[in-house]
């Protein structure tokens, strides 16, 4: 008899569920972000501030909606990779991580739909539009039309050990590196005092993606005075920049071994490179402010032990004083992540609901507290983080971004093989800037590309 | 061979729809799918993939253009390395190792043949993520155990799948593949009738000579299936991208990784289903060469 009743009960639960359900919403949501691991200010922020404030916000209009975070833990390129299948399969989550390079790419793909396509007039009539600027607005648009949000923006530096310089007798208070060859300069001294260590690190390489092409070929080659592509968009393959860029290459990792090779052909490169950080066998490394932000804060799994005694930064030099990009005697490039909407979302509306609830005011504002950045709306404060407030002061007036061009991301790819080749040792600086040339001709057709030599 | 019926043809038809139906929907459309998309430059990302255009042979042009075959990342360095691989791996390695496994076990004790057995089976049978990431750990350079033995040994520690990745990925998969061959030679040897080593034991005949004069020749025909499968299923092979991802600088892309990377990295369908295409074509000279033999063999048996 017990029996009978525990399973009516459980029948009619099961039915009351089912019913609930017919009038409730799932999202999904998918970052790579892990908490306790990679981004994990933002897993934390999505998991313990956007979710439960948002379903308690929908339940007061009298909509049941349920939201679930998938923590992807992969590497960005294996993201990309997925949402790219999921999207073109009408699969997906519902909301995404998305870094805003690829946009283009995708749209033309046909995988991905502006915001207002989407959800409709709701997303024009935001009130949050009006305190975003349009750079940051076009960090994840595309010909004009947003197709996601950024979460705000970034710029790229060199961050120093304070402790590594001392050893060699340098002060990494007064030093500023005014061009190449005093950061190599330095770098030779470090190593030097330290015969062990890997002083200076520029990305290069294949298995970093992204970053290779970011932090690492962008800040040499705007330190040329040159960019990816020409004014009138078309791709360089061919220059005394590209040449210079993979000469520094050279130099750093096979003529001088100041980098650790290893760490740019390996699988697991770049986290090699925050533990070399970590452990203080990296003086110098060229990476974004997330490195300060999410890497090495405290917690996090590259923690540098009493972080801001031993960690300062540095602007990036030109290649000489004055040839930079503009003219400038320094460089720095900044891009921009966000979330957008799955195209295929069954909830439009709850998904920029949700959106739009990440990025108001209130919930960046919290965000901040678990991990302080420079967040794209005007009205949420940087706090109490000196280190953002002056990075942000001195290096987004002198910064640029990558071209807003459906071939970018191939191109980046070229990008990393030509600096894979030319820090293996594999391939002269010429040879690997040929092999770029035919690449990149194929890719985007010869009328859009220019050669300078 | 008498003609009998177990079922009236009608309902046999009926009985085999369904699996006529899937492997219609999953193997046949896809084939001719992918033959098609070979002709196109259709792509996943960027305008191809929407509007993608005809190209007639281009990406097969485009795979065998002298100018760039051997490069490093191409279809050519690809098709020459996996050549190597199958041959080092699959024909020296595997068979020849699953051979002197099995030959062995003939005259060990009962309880090491086991023992032998069970270890050369394990690597066989155990999923291919776990060993993938126990063959990464073993080989580490700085916390390997490989290194580790090589130190306590006053041997220099190697940068094994830096410096030798080729190397490894063989070594890996003659380790890995052992099994089958040894599997396949063992019941092999056991089919011939103890009588003939016995009367060879008696005119004082070496283990050699007997390998050599008695039971080579009797297994042929095993030797023969057992080289066409481990030739075609290492040839196809994907478990080494999870020790090496191909790299570094494309050292180790064998053919499956290189379509991978075309078709799934770069997402280039249309000159990845090429690749896709040039396999199929190799794998069909392989397959057909095996049927070929496995009928000779049953008329033998007849």
């Amino acid at each position: 008899m017990r029996k009978g009743i525990q399973s009516l009960l459980l029948g009619v639960s099961a039915a009351v569920a089912l019913s609930g359900s017919a009038i409730a919403t799932d999202l999904d949501i998918t970052c790579r972000c892990v908490v306790g691991g990679v981004n994990s200010g933002t897993a934390e922020w999505i998991q313990k501030k956007i979710i439960p404030a948002f379903t308690e916000k929908m339940k007061t209009q009298g909509k049941d909606v349920t939201v679930k975070l998938t923590q992807f833990g992969g590497e960005d390129e294996q993201l990309t990779q997925q949402l790219a299948l999921d999207f073109s399969t009408g699969a997906g989550p519902d909301i995404s991580a998305f870094d805003g390079f690829l946009i283009p790419s995708f749209v033309q793909g046909g995988l991905l739909k502006p915001l207002e396509e989407i959800a409709g007039p709701d997303v024009a009539s935001w009130d949050g539009w009006s305190h975003i600027a349009d750079g940051t607005k076009a960090l994840m648009s595309y010909q004009g039309k947003p197709y996601g949000i950024a979460l705000g923006t970034d710029a790229r530096m060199i961050f120093v050990r304070r402790d590594l310089f001392q050893k060699a007798g340098l002060d990494a208070e007064s030093w500023q590196p005014k061009s190449w060859g005093e950061l190599l300069d330095a770098a030779r001294k470090i190593k030097a005092a330290d015969p062990d260590s890997f002083p200076l690190q520029l990305n290069a390489g294949v298995s970093m993606g992204e970053a290779t092409t970011m932090q690492g070929y962008w800040m040499a080659l705007l330190g040329t005075g040159e960019q990816v592509t020409d004014e009138n968009g078309k791709y360089i393959v061919a220059s005394q920049g590209i040449l210079d860029t993979l000469r520094l290459y050279k130099t750093i990792y096979v003529d001088d071994k100041l980098g650790d090779q290893r760490a740019q052909l390996l699988a697991d490169g770049r986290n090699r490179t925050f533990a070399n950080f970590r452990d203080g066998k990296t003086a110098m490394l060229v990476e974004g402010d997330w490195f300060y932000r999410s890497v090495t804060a405290p917690g996090a799994e590259f923690a540098v032990a009493d972080r801001d005694k031993v960690m300062t930064w540095k602007k990036m030099p030109a290649a000489q004083p004055g040839k930079g990009l503009r003219g400038q005697d320094f460089v720095t490039i900044s891009g921009g992540t966000g979330f957008v909407i799955n195209p295929h979302t069954d909830a439009p509306k709850e998904s920029w609901e949700l959106l739009s609830f990440m990025n108001s005011q209130e919930q960046l504002t919290a965000f901040q507290e678990i991990q302080p950045a420079i967040r794209i709306r005007d009205d949420v404060a940087i706090p109490n983080s000196p280190f953002l407030t002056e990075t942000a002061k001195t290096l987004l007036p002198i910064t640029t971004a990558r071209p807003n061009d459906a071939n970018y991301n191939k191109v980046s790819t070229e990008i990393q093989r030509m600096t894979e080749s030319v820090v293996s040792g594999e391939m002269s600086p010429e040879d690997a800037m040929a092999q770029y040339k035919a690449a990149i001709v194929a890719i985007v057709g010869e009328e859009n590309t220019v050669s300078r030599l | 061979m008498k003609k009998f019926s177990l079922l009236s043809t009608r309902a046999g038809a009926v009985f085999l729809a369904p699996a006529a139906a899937l492997v219609g929907v999953f193997v046949i459309i896809p084939f001719f799918w992918v033959i098609f998309v070979s002709f196109t430059n259709r792509t996943l990302l960027g305008r191809t993939a929407l509007d993608p255009d005809f190209v007639g042979l281009q990406n097969y042009v485009a795979l065998f253009n002298p100018a760039t075959f051997f490069t490093r990342g191409q279809f050519g360095f690809s098709l020459v390395l996996t050549i190597q691989f199958v041959l080092l791996s699959a024909l020296v390695g595997q068979a020849l190792l699953g051979l002197v496994l099995a030959w062995l076990s003939q005259s060990v004790s009962p309880s090491v043949k086991a023992f032998l057995q069970t270890t050369v089976i394990a690597a066989w049978i155990l999923p291919e993520v776990v060993i993938g990431f126990a063959w990464f750990a073993f080989l580490d350079y700085d916390n390997g155990t490989l290194n580790m033995i090589m130190r306590s040994l006053g041997l220099p520690p190697g940068d094994w799948l830096l410096q030798q990745p080729f190397w490894v990925i063989v070594f890996f998969n003659t380790w890995r593949g052992a099994a089958f061959s040894m599997m396949l030679f063992n019941s092999a040897f056991q089919s011939i009738p103890p009588s003939y080593f016995q009367a060879a034991d008696v005119a004082g005949a070496t283990s050699w000579q007997k390998l050599r004069d008695i039971a080579l020749p009797l297994i042929r025909g095993h030797v023969v299936t057992d080289l066409i499968l481990i030739t075609m299923w290492t040839f196809n092979v994907f478990t080494p991208f999870l020790l090496t991802n191909g790299g570094p600088s494309y050292r180790t892309e064998i053919l499956s990784i290189y379509t991978y990377r075309i078709a799934f990295k770069d997402f280039e369908f249309g000159k990845g289903a090429a690749v896709g295409v040039v396999i199929m074509l190799i794998n069909l000279v392989f397959a057909l060469a095996y049927l070929r033999i496995a009928r000779k063999k049953t008329a033998e048996a007849e």
